[in-house]
């Protein structure tokens, strides 16, 4: 590295805003940053557990608050962002995940179509779930 | 004839200023590359302007520097994609400038011989002996063989720019040329060189190392795909701990 020190040479600084000036990057900044938005929900899940843990009153209380404005507010922008993060995310599997059957890996499309499968077989099953036993 | 405007970064050292944009007006023919009108420039116009070119043919790597804000190279690029003009030329972005568009590479060097590009063997065999490859072998790394050291993917990548000791695009995806080659055995050697934090952790996938290489050499898949093989050899380190991957 310090062979290429020479105070001769010119180095153009990097700004703090680099990421402002390109789709991609404030694509992948905003990528990184909905990562928030992953665990503001992982975080409610919990409370809720925890609440429903101490019974009806404690699930009524968990409704109560959550239904404050701020909060509807708050989990509809979470929730965009999640959505966000997900697609990204799903479409970015495929160059991490090669799979080979046989002699020729499997095409970019289905590993990113099992992915999406996955999802929406889920949240079915948790949808049914929810709503059979209420 | 129809003429373009091309502004160029000028760095000259030796005349102790800052560096600066200069413009220059050249005929804009069809036929020209961008690294055609440098030449022109540089034959007809203004002698001391510095460039780095070779094969004019998309070979050897050597002629790449950002055009209108993107990593190409030169030799590439048609002139006339730009009209009417005007074209900013600028040197490779996260490098040390050694003067105009000539740029200092010896860390990417460094960086090339750190990921041992070669064939590791546990014991080398004789030297009568061969090691044959079917095409479906071949096919496992031939698209990470195809680099040609132009650096257009370090230029691009916000990670390099912000941490120089970052191994790179390019020189990851080279590790994993040999790593995926049947022939090879020095996985674990690299792995070991390339866990650290200046290896393919580093990397936060931001992908324009792929968007940008002239070759689909595809350097963020490649470093996705070690770094799932990175989590893979922690995890068996640690649920086997006698097995023979420690
Ligand atoms: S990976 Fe592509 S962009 Fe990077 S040095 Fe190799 S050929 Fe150039
Ligand atoms: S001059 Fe060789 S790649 Fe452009």
């Amino acid at each position: 590295m310090d062979k290429s020190v020479n105070k001769q040479y010119y180095r153009k600084d990097m700004s703090i805003f680099w990421w402002t000036r390109k789709w991609t990057h404030i694509r992948f900044i905003l990528r990184e940053l909905t990562s928030l938005s992953v665990a503001f929900f992982a975080l409610e899940i919990v409370l809720l557990f925890f609440s429903v843990s101490r019974g009806p009153e404690g699930y009524q209380t968990f409704v109560a608050v959550i239904s404050n404005p701020i909060l509807i507010i708050l989990n509809f922008i979470a929730f965009v962002g999640l959505i966000f993060h997900s697609v990204t995310w799903f479409d970015l599997a495929p160059k991490a995940m090669v799979i080979k059957v046989g002699k020729r890996p499997l095409p970019a499309i289905v590993i990113a179509g099992s992915n999406y499968m996955g999802w929406i077989v889920v949240s079915v099953l948790i949808f049914w779930f929810l709503t059979e036993n209420t | 004839m129809e003429t373009i405007e091309i502004e160029v970064f000028r760095y000259q050292p030796e005349k102790g200023s800052d560096p600066a944009f200069q413009t220059y007006e050249i005929p804009l023919n069809k036929d020209w590359v961008i690294l055609d009108a440098l030449n022109h420039i540089k034959d007809h116009i203004d002698g001391s302007l510095s460039f780095r070119w070779s094969c004019r043919m998309g070979v050897c790597g050597s002629c790449g520097m950002v055009v209108n804000g993107k990593p190409v190279l030169t030799c590439a690029t048609f002139l006339e994609k730009f009209a009417p003009g005007p074209v900013r030329i600028e040197p490779l972005d996260n490098f040390p400038v050694v003067r105009d568009l000539v740029i200092e590479m010896s860390d990417f060097l460094d960086k090339l011989q750190k990921v041992k590009p070669w064939i590791i063997r546990e014991e080398e065999g004789s030297t009568e002996e061969e090691y044959l490859q079917t095409p479906s072998q071949l096919a496992d790394y031939k698209q990470y063989s195809m680099c040609i050291n132009c650096m257009l993917c370090y230029s691009a990548c916000p990670v390099y720019g912000l941490e120089p000791g970052f191994t790179g695009p390019a020189a990851l995806a080279l590790a994993q040329r040999y790593n995926m080659d049947s022939r090879d055995q020095g996985n674990r050697d690299r792995m070991e060189a390339l866990s650290d934090d200046t290896g393919m952790w580093q990397c936060t996938f931001v992908g324009d190392c792929s968007a940008v290489c002239p070759k689909n050499v595809d350097p963020a898949g490649a470093i996705q795909r070690y770094k799932v093989e990175g989590a893979t050899h922690w995890w068996k380190t640690l649920l086997l701990p006698y097995g023979k991957d420690r």
